[in-house]
């Protein structure tokens, strides 16, 4: 399993890296978008992926899960989803003022 | 334990929600604003007492105890920064008043002026890395906010590629933290620097050294990562930039600073003086560069600001107690003068109407106050003796040379004489010369402009002529950092 999530992470990234680097400011959007989730997942999946009830007292449980990073996981994303709205936002508005979100376009000036 | 540690984070995020509900009434903020950084300044220099008198303070949130639980651990050199950030809470706040349009004070300028320090003052108080990172990212948050805020055509282009940058950077933190949590398993900074003793630096763990150091070089505005900074400091309004010069850099530098004292302290030979070391020199070097290429107020101080963290980081990388404390005297410095400076392009933007120094000129005739303050201050950055910034490159360059790192120290020497020059010549356009403002600029009255950057000039000529008895204390705060076993034992308390 953790074997099959690297590699997903691996992808994640990699396509990250290629949003990223396109001239669309949508898709750069959605490369920031894509390579947090891979590190949110990379977040879940350091700790090893283990099967086991919740670590409370008295269950009397065999094995039990890791909670850390899940409520580490759940804080990054909750961040993520934040920061990713207002990036739409900003990009909107961008958008809406200088009529274009071609990166090239949106190089500016020295002298201004 | 003791609960006062959590003020400096409580105060302004309460304060903060509360603002929004005012947020049509000027009157109102303003009071309620003024009132809270002036009481923060006071409960942080409090705090500031209370810890050089008393020791490392924590305190355990929750009561969970240490490795468990989180931590807020106030040392010494956090509650210096904390002094710091506040008093540069304080001026740029009342600089805000004379400046700030009524436009953005309704859309919140004055909560996420709080919501920032909020962010700020959790990074330097947390001792627990993932908790550093959310407090990085209310700290990012806010400053995109205030970074957009007005939402010209100049500004929403900038903050588009200033918010990417810190999202990617994000991203690079949490996989930095995960690889942490994978070799180590946990996320107590001390619990950290413990494991990583037992587990002597090799390999991965230098892997994840230079990760970290990229991700805080990222908001430190280093070397190759310095490209966002003098685009979006020009675009906001003076107040904010010099909120942003004085502590976003510095922020990054102390994460730096306090996670290459305490955790990856077991291969200086690579880390410090290796990557730190040669990273410091370029900084400096290509950040004076840019400054004495600008034409324009502004960008001149932003590129300044890379050049000046340059020297942060050098003695970092030199690694002895006297290069440490240069290091914190210079923040210390830096904090005040660059907010300074910032604030004095602010007033001179405010009566002229640009900050393009082909278009000043003869400003001495007509307000000679804010001149010679303003040639006060580019003394200090330059580093003229009496003044605080001579004070802190000394120990710096001294301990470099000793050391028998001649390049970095030459570099510095340079970049130094350069800082002189360009200072210089925006004193030289902005200020000399025959006048090119209107008769109605020249008769602008300054004095109200000026009240809130006195403190600073003050503070920058006493950190100068006291610099023996602050030079002690920065010693002190190097003597404790440069000890990690202290700051580990007063937070597992062994």
């Amino acid at each position: 399993m953790e074997i099959l999530m690297s590699i997903m992470i691996g992808v994640l990234f990699t396509v990250g890296t290629y949003m990223l680097l396109t001239r669309s400011l949508l898709r750069v959007i959605l490369g920031t978008m894509l390579m947090s989730h891979g590190a949110n997942l990379l977040l879940f999946t350091m700790a090893g992926l283990q099967r086991g009830v919740a670590p409370l007292l008295g269950s009397g449980a065999e094995a039990y899960a890791d909670p850390l990073p899940q409520a580490l996981v759940l804080t990054a994303i909750v961040i993520s989803f934040g920061v990713t709205s207002f990036l739409l936002v900003l990009a909107y508005r961008t958008y809406k003022v200088h009529n274009t979100d071609d990166l090239d376009q949106l190089r500016g000036s020295v002298d201004e | 334990m003791n609960n006062i540690v959590i003020l400096p984070i409580l105060i302004p995020f309460i304060i903060g929600a509360i603002l929004i509900l005012f947020a049509k009434k000027h009157t109102v903020q303003r009071v309620i604003s003024g009132v809270t950084a002036i009481g923060m300044l006071v409960i942080s220099i409090y705090l500031a007492i209370y810890v050089y008198q008393n020791g490392i303070t924590t305190l355990e949130l929750g009561n969970w105890s240490a490795p468990f639980g989180i931590v807020l651990v106030a040392d010494m050199f956090a509650t210096l920064m904390l002094v710091l950030s506040s008093i540069v809470g304080v001026v740029c706040l009342f600089f805000a008043y004379q400046t700030i349009s009524s436009e953005r004070e309704k859309y919140y300028f004055y909560p996420f002026y709080f919501f920032l320090l909020t962010g700020v003052n959790g990074a330097f108080l947390t001792g627990d890395l993932f908790n550093l990172f959310v407090f990085f990212e209310v700290m990012l948050i806010s400053s995109y906010v205030l970074i957009v805020m007005g939402g010209t055509k100049y500004q929403l282009r900038e903050s588009v590629k200033y918010v990417v940058i810190n999202v990617f950077a994000s991203a690079l933190f949490i996989i930095a933290i995960a690889y942490i949590y994978a070799v180590t398993g946990t996320f107590n900074m001390a619990h950290i620097a413990e494991r990583v003793a037992e587990l002597e630096q090799t390999g991965i763990l230098n892997v994840i050294a230079v990760l970290l150091f990229i991700v805080f070089a990222m908001k430190g505005a280093l070397f190759p990562l310095y490209f966002w900074l003098p685009r979006s400091y020009y675009g906001p309004p003076a107040a904010i930039a010099a909120l942003f010069g004085g502590l976003l850099t510095k922020v990054g530098i102390y994460a730096i600073i306090r996670s290459f004292t305490l955790i990856f302290i077991h291969d200086p030979t690579f880390t410090h003086k290796g990557i730190i070391a040669t990273i410091a020199g370029l900084t400096m070097f290509f950040g004076v560069l840019g400054a004495v290429s600008q034409f324009d107020f502004k960008r001149i101080l932003s590129y300044h600001i890379i050049s000046q963290v340059g020297y942060m980081v050098m003695g970092l990388g030199i690694y002895t107690r006297l290069a440490i404390a240069g290091a914190i005297f210079y923040i210390a410095h830096h904090i005040i003068v660059k907010s300074a400076l910032f604030l004095f392009a602010g007033a001179t933007q405010r009566i002229t109407g640009t900050t393009d120094l082909k278009q000043m000129g003869g400003l001495l005739k007509t307000h000679p106050y804010l001149a010679w303050m303003f040639l006060i201050g580019a003394l200090s950055l330059a580093g003229i003796p009496p003044l605080s910034g001579f004070f802190s490159k000394f120990p710096i360059i001294l301990s470099g040379f000793e050391e028998g790192q001649y390049v970095i120290s030459g570099v510095a020497l340079l970049v130094g004489l350069l800082t002189l020059f360009s200072m210089i010549k925006i004193f030289n356009y902005a200020f000399w010369g025959e006048p090119k403002h209107t008769e109605e600029q020249a008769n602008f009255p300054v004095g109200k402009l000026l009240l809130p950057i006195v403190p600073l000039v003050a503070l920058t000529i006493i950190l100068g002529f006291a610099a023996e008895p602050v030079f002690q204390y920065s010693l002190q705060i190097a003597d404790q950092i440069m000890d990690p076993s202290i700051y580990i034992e007063s937070v597992l308390k062994e």
